[in-house]
């Protein structure tokens, strides 16, 4: 282009518009289109924070030895049974919606990961982390910390009772707006299923415009981290349901590559 | 199972390739494992994806003495610390390290109490947020080789803006020590100095992390293998 008014105004970092974010998420999804990823992209620019810390060599992958193969062990020393109940951490009760979430975990083969130590962190109904770097504008509440963890039982099922996390804005680009979700950390049986991941809610208008949540490349991987609604486990006059499976394979790997050349 | 899944002659398991669902409503996860289907009778799933853990995890994760695997005043205990720095060369002050190691005679313990020091058991598991500086710092014992192999312990990072966790292997060399070999060092050639967590003091090993650039750390991918 020769002429000026035809040049792009440089933009400050961090005040990008919304559709020039979409537009970069959407030039990465398409150059991994035809690949299988497992996991979020740590290379995934539209997400800023990550531009620089991320591994610009290719990993190096090695057969899992033997410290590898096996986790901590965690048991009720570690764990209280309270602190799967998120809403009785305070004198009183937290503003918002009551929420029930349950699910299992388990391995790739659908063998219960039984025993480990399951934390949850999130955000209040506001928005707002109990955190003292979180500046959102939005009301802390007394009666409610956000910090969870249980031990996932004999079948790998977990169960947290706490209240639906609040969406919040994130400076990543000008109007970002993290869609809702609670953070996980699991151990499997092999320290190799290490995962700190994020579970959203279904049908959140936010999913699209999200760098975090569209750093998964393939919509089948995305939804793997969505809650499903679940009536069935609701709580007559107490609490909404969801239910939200975690599968932990030994594979770290971002991506699947397919070894029998079907696609 | 919805059509979107069905192009991988079976091989169950298989994500869809990402423009293949352009435009597709969102399923749930729950949806999404129900369309994995068995291998010879085995159900094969598919990994639930990494998200960063964010920048608010430090209220959440973090517990009371878990950067102290062992107490600092045990006389063989020993201080495994370093700075974890980005691509431009800055400190990392948000990043979370996790410690995973043998004992002294490589033994690997499996008692429970990983996160409660209190009970004073050594089970060879440690947490630890870097500073504002960037610096961090374990105390913990020399962990002992696991069969014939040099001895290392597994570090784990984790910090907002890494999509998904990093592991590396921190080779623990004395003084005097000559450095150690196995298949991973050998194969990384001139890179393998990244890994070594070298003696910088009396009881004392400097272990840095940089995640990108100029001496960019080490760091593993793992093949599937059956976990325990
Ligand atoms: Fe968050």
């Amino acid at each position: 282009m020769t002429d000026p008014q035809q040049r792009p105004v440089a933009i400050p970092p961090g005040e990008e518009p919304q559709a020039a974010l979409s537009t970069e998420i959407a030039a990465v999804h398409e150059g991994a289109a035809g690949r299988t990823a497992r996991h979020a992209l740590r290379d995934f620019p539209p997400y800023r924070s990550s531009v620089l810390r991320h591994p610009t060599h290719e990993l190096v992958t090695v057969d899992p030895e033997e410290i590898e193969l096996v986790s901590p062990a965690f048991g009720h020393v570690d764990v209280d049974p309270y602190e799967s109940d998120l809403t009785i951490q305070h004198a009183g009760e937290p503003l918002g919606s009551r929420i029930v979430v349950e699910g299992r975990v388990v391995d790739g083969e659908g063998r219960p990961v039984a025993g480990q130590l399951l934390e949850v962190w999130q955000a209040n109904a506001s928005g707002r982390y109990a955190h003292k770097r979180d500046q959102h504008p939005a009301p802390l509440d007394p009666n409610f910390t956000g910090v969870g963890r249980t031990l996932t039982g004999p079948d790998g099922s977990y169960r947290f009772v706490t209240v639906k996390p609040g969406p919040y804005p994130w400076r990543n680009h000008r109007n970002a707006w993290r869609p809702a979700h609670i953070h996980f950390s699991l151990f499997g049986t092999a320290f190799v299923q290490r995962l700190v991941t994020q579970m959203y809610f279904p049908g959140d208008p936010l999913f699209a415009l999200d760098p975090i949540y569209q750093s998964i490349p393939g919509q089948a991987a995305r939804d793997r981290l969505v809650a499903r609604y679940d009536h069935d486990l609701t709580v007559p006059e107490w609490a909404l349901g969801y239910r939200w499976d975690i599968v932990l394979t030994g594979a770290t790997a971002t991506w699947r590559e397919d070894e029998h050349g079907e696609h | 199972m919805s059509t979107e899944d069905t192009g991988h002659g079976g091989r169950p398991g298989f994500d869809t390739p990402a423009g293949a669902v352009a435009g597709q409503e969102h399923r749930t996860a729950a949806e999404a494992l129900a369309d994995e289907q068995p291998l010879e009778g085995l159900p094969n799933l598919a990994q639930t994806p990494s998200q960063t853990v964010g920048p608010f995890f430090g209220y959440a994760l973090p517990f009371a003495g878990g950067a102290e695997l062992v107490p600092a005043g045990r006389p063989d205990a020993v201080v495994l610390h370093g700075i974890v720095l980005d691509g431009a060369g800055d400190p990392v002050p948000d990043a979370l390290l996790e410690l995973w190691q043998p004992d002294a005679a490589g033994v690997l313990p499996h008692v429970a109490g990983s996160r409660r020091r209190s009970l004073g058991r050594f089970t060879g598991f440690g947490r630890t947020g870097t500073e504002a500086d960037g610096e961090y710092a374990f105390t913990t014992l020399l962990p002992g080789a696991v069969g014939d192999g040099p001895r290392w312990a597994l570090v784990t990072v984790f910090a907002r803006g890494l999509s998904h966790h990093l592991f590396t292997r921190a080779y623990f060399v004395a003084d005097g020590e000559p450095d150690p070999s196995d298949a991973l060092l050998d194969r990384v050639g001139a890179r393998s100095r990244t890994l070594l967590a070298r003696q910088d003091g009396p009881g004392s090993y400097r272990f840095d992390v940089r995640l990108q650039g100029d001496g960019e750390t080490v760091f593993l991918d793992y093949r599937e293998a059956p976990a325990r």
